[in-house]
């Protein structure tokens, strides 16, 4: 692989092979680790007063947005253009699928165009490997369905490791909507093969059948497991779901499941406030938490730029 | 042209193992056909006829009859016609057919039942035998004309893919039909439950981030139906049924002495949600498929006689409908070509015996749609299917002769394959090519 400049340390021997990163589940402990470790490098370029290194000059990248998305597709555009490739942005709206062109041929044609690599974001679970499947360019899944968001399960990996040194023997609290959530499975799967212990806690409604196959724990009480927590992960609450009789009010969930100054006093001193965003303010999280000393939100969206630049370079550059 | 082959002159099949549950024969025998009626089943049979087929290693069984299919036909032709649904039910040794009513316009007029029939028969392939539907256009608010629909050629009624939700509608449906002593088929599925799900609900559809159907959305729907059975004395029938749960129920209510009769599917006792990992749509179909405690539920319903009989629920789609995002494609898959195959699995598991098997493929459709037909009686119609049980084949795309190739079993070895198809003493197929 050609990398100009000295941002990859990451383990020298390791040989990435994928082209696609389409869920957290396909990877193995050792490739988590290597995309990391690849990020930890690139987070320094981020502080540069040039903010930019060549290594995927000349690659193209599209940003094909099916679902409205401000932070994660402007988290990839920022990587991308830090890497100096070339992107393209789609969105759903004005493009050709909302003339009826499915997914098949809106990507035959972007490929025609000689893409390296497309990062998808679509409705449908399944949707980035049904693209994969297709195409010979890379796939990057941003988001598909309520299946799998694997960037975001890294960077709160990466986060997480970044603040306490090492996932294993941790304790990590998924909260909310699990049922609905691709952020939720993604970091499952990773927190899992790094040693982590997760439980998932939030209303019954919301816990999908047999999440304990998994290997993760499931409680509907907040306040029972909060205290023994080293991470809390709080899962954005959709306000849409109140008409699913997932639960009966905005004003009950924030009773039982947000955090609130009174219940942060319950937690270990250390311990993290995580959020993917946007935040519902009040509602899942009191705006004084978001904004407390545990909480590492914005470290989150800063780490976002560094691992995507790592996904984008290991894919785009992998020999094909 | 051989007289014998158009059902004008005689036929005698020569040293094949016959299997006719209803008369209790299982053994290697003759049969004699003449002039489109079983003339004569015995031992040896030394009389002369027009055409002798050697049926020495197979078996010689009572048509197959396939109580529940989609031929798309009229108004979704691109996907299946009847002809082509025809000659896949001849090329899977079908000797009969039910479609059910889901076609644009719904069959719910006498003319459209007359509609398929005269094609049928204008085709001259293997029996076509309509289904009406029990509501008009499958909405599940007003009663069709169940008397004209039989006076079209309806053997049963069925709003199937449109679950009849008001269960007044569905009770005013079991009454009126006992005038016409027509079998209400039932697709059980509680629309509250079914919340636009795409898969079983359990731990794959957890991990795939799909949309569930809990196993509950057709038992509960089956538990109701039994008792509005119990209540109108109505002839109802189980479509498709993929749950253990369900299953149970109906074991129940049998042994309380319930007439309701019921159907699964090859792919019910061969797969589990499993199939459907990487998003694969071939297995998207509703009911969805299940897990391994209900692969065994199934086995050992049918064993039991908890199951009546083996229907395809043949939904032909084509693959620009299944070539989309899971959750975007079709429920359905086609079946009648592999479903010998499939179901012979059974007895090679010691599931069924062969006399089993033959009585849940032809015997217990017949019965249940009241027609003469699953056995070898002296004059009844000589629909016959004669099959190599361990003939070898490879399901491929190119060879199925549904204009869809929608099978989860592409690619798959298969064991068993139809040879001759006689219809009424018409050899529709012959050494596996259909007569045309």
């Amino acid at each position: 692989m050609t990398v100009v400049g000295s941002q990859v340390s990451g383990d020298k021997k390791f040989h990435w092979t994928r082209k696609d990163l389409l869920s957290v589940e396909e990877l193995s402990k050792e490739e988590i680790e290597h995309i990391l470790a690849t990020a930890e490098s690139f987070k320094e370029v981020s502080t540069r007063e040039v903010k930019k290194v060549p290594a995927l000059r000349g690659k193209t990248i599209a940003n094909l947005f099916f679902e409205a998305s401000t932070r994660t597709r402007t988290s990839f555009e920022l990587a991308a253009k830090r890497l100096s490739a070339d992107i393209l942005n789609f969105s759903s709206s004005g493009s050709s699928t909302a003339k009826g062109e499915g997914l098949r041929d809106t990507a035959r044609n972007i490929e025609a165009m000689q893409i390296d690599t497309i990062v998808m974001r679509h409705s449908s679970s399944g949707a980035a490997e049904y693209l994969a499947r297709t195409s010979q360019a890379g796939v990057i899944n941003a988001g598909d369905g309520i299946h799998e968001h694997p960037t975001q399960g890294l960077l709160d990996i990466f986060t997480i490791r970044e603040k306490k040194k090492t996932l294993q023997g941790l304790q990590v609290c998924l909260v909310g909507d699990i049922l609905h959530s691709r952020v939720a499975r993604s970091n499952i799967w990773g927190l899992k093969k790094l040693g982590a212990e997760v439980t998932v806690c939030g209303p019954p409604t919301l816990i999908p059948r047999k999440i304990e196959e998994l290997g993760v724990t499931i409680s509907y009480d907040l306040d029972k497991v909060l205290p023994k927590m080293d991470v809390l992960n709080i899962l954005r609450i959709q306000l849409e779901r109140q008409s699913g009789a997932f639960f009966p009010s905005i004003r009950e969930y924030a009773a039982e499941y947000g955090i609130s100054n009174e219940r942060m006093k319950k937690a270990k001193k250390d311990v993290l406030i995580m959020h993917p965003g946007p935040i519902n303010r009040g509602v899942e999280l009191s705006g004084e938490v978001a904004d407390g000393s545990q909480s590492v939100i914005l470290d989150q969206v800063t780490n976002g730029v560094a691992v995507r630049m790592a996904v984008l370079f290991l894919t785009t550059l992998v020999e094909r | 042209m051989n007289p014998a082959t158009t059902g004008g002159g005689t036929i005698l099949l020569k040293g094949g193992h016959v299997v006719d549950p209803q008369n209790k024969l299982d053994a290697i025998s003759d049969v004699l056909i003449e002039k489109g009626l079983i003339k004569k089943v015995a031992k040896t049979i030394d009389e002369k006829a027009d055409l002798v087929i050697d049926a020495k290693g197979k078996f010689v069984v009572p048509g197959l009859i396939d109580m529940h299919v989609h031929l798309r036909q009229p108004g979704h032709e691109y996907k299946e016609t009847i002809e082509t649904g025809l000659r896949a039910a001849a090329k899977g040794g079908f000797t009969g057919v039910c479609p059910m009513p889901n076609t644009e316009p719904p069959a719910d007029r006498r003319s459209d039942m007359e509609f398929m029939r005269e094609e049928a028969k204008r085709l001259g392939l293997v029996n076509l035998w309509p289904v009406g539907a029990v509501t008009l256009k499958q909405l599940g608010k007003e009663l069709t004309e169940f008397g004209e629909l039989k006076k079209g050629g309806a053997i049963a009624l069925s709003d199937d893919g449109h679950p009849i939700s008001d269960s007044n509608i569905l009770r005013r449906a079991l009454e009126y039909a006992k005038k016409f002593d027509l079998p209400i088929l039932v697709h059980c599925q509680d629309e509250g439950l079914f919340c636009g799900g795409c898969m079983n609900e359990g731990s794959v559809s957890t991990k795939l981030g799909l949309g569930g159907i809990p196993a509950e959305a057709e038992s509960i729907e089956v538990a109701r139906d039994i008792q509005l059975a119990d209540l109108t004395g109505g002839k109802l029938h189980f479509c498709h049924i993929s749950s253990r749960k369900s299953l149970e129920i109906i074991r129940q209510a049998k042994a309380q002495g319930s007439k309701a009769t019921a159907e699964t599917c090859p792919h019910y006792f061969h797969l589990t949600d499993e199939a459907v990992m990487h998003y694969n749509t071939y297995a998207k179909m509703n009911p969805p498929l299940r897990t391994d405690e209900d692969v065994r539920a199934v086995k050992e319903a049918l064993k039991a006689g908890t199951v009546d009989a083996i229907a395809t629920d043949h939904a032909p789609h084509t693959d620009n409908e299944k070539d989309v995002e899971f959750d975007h494609a079709p429920f359905g898959i086609i079946g009648l070509e592999t479903s010998l195959p499939l179901s012979l699995e059974l007895v090679r598991e010691k599931v069924l015996t062969m006399s089993a098997l033959v009585e849940r493929m032809s015997l217990a459709p017949a019965r249940i749609l009241g027609l003469d037909r699953g056995h070898l009686s002296e004059g009844t119609s000589a629909d016959i299917t004669v099959f190599d049980a361990d003939a070898e084949w490879i399901v491929e795309k190119e060879k199925l002769e549904s204009k869809s190739k929608n099978s989860p079993f592409l690619g798959r070895k298969m064991k068993g394959k139809a040879l001759y198809v006689l219809c009424g003493g018409r050899v529709v197929l012959q050494d596996g090519k259909i007569q045309s």
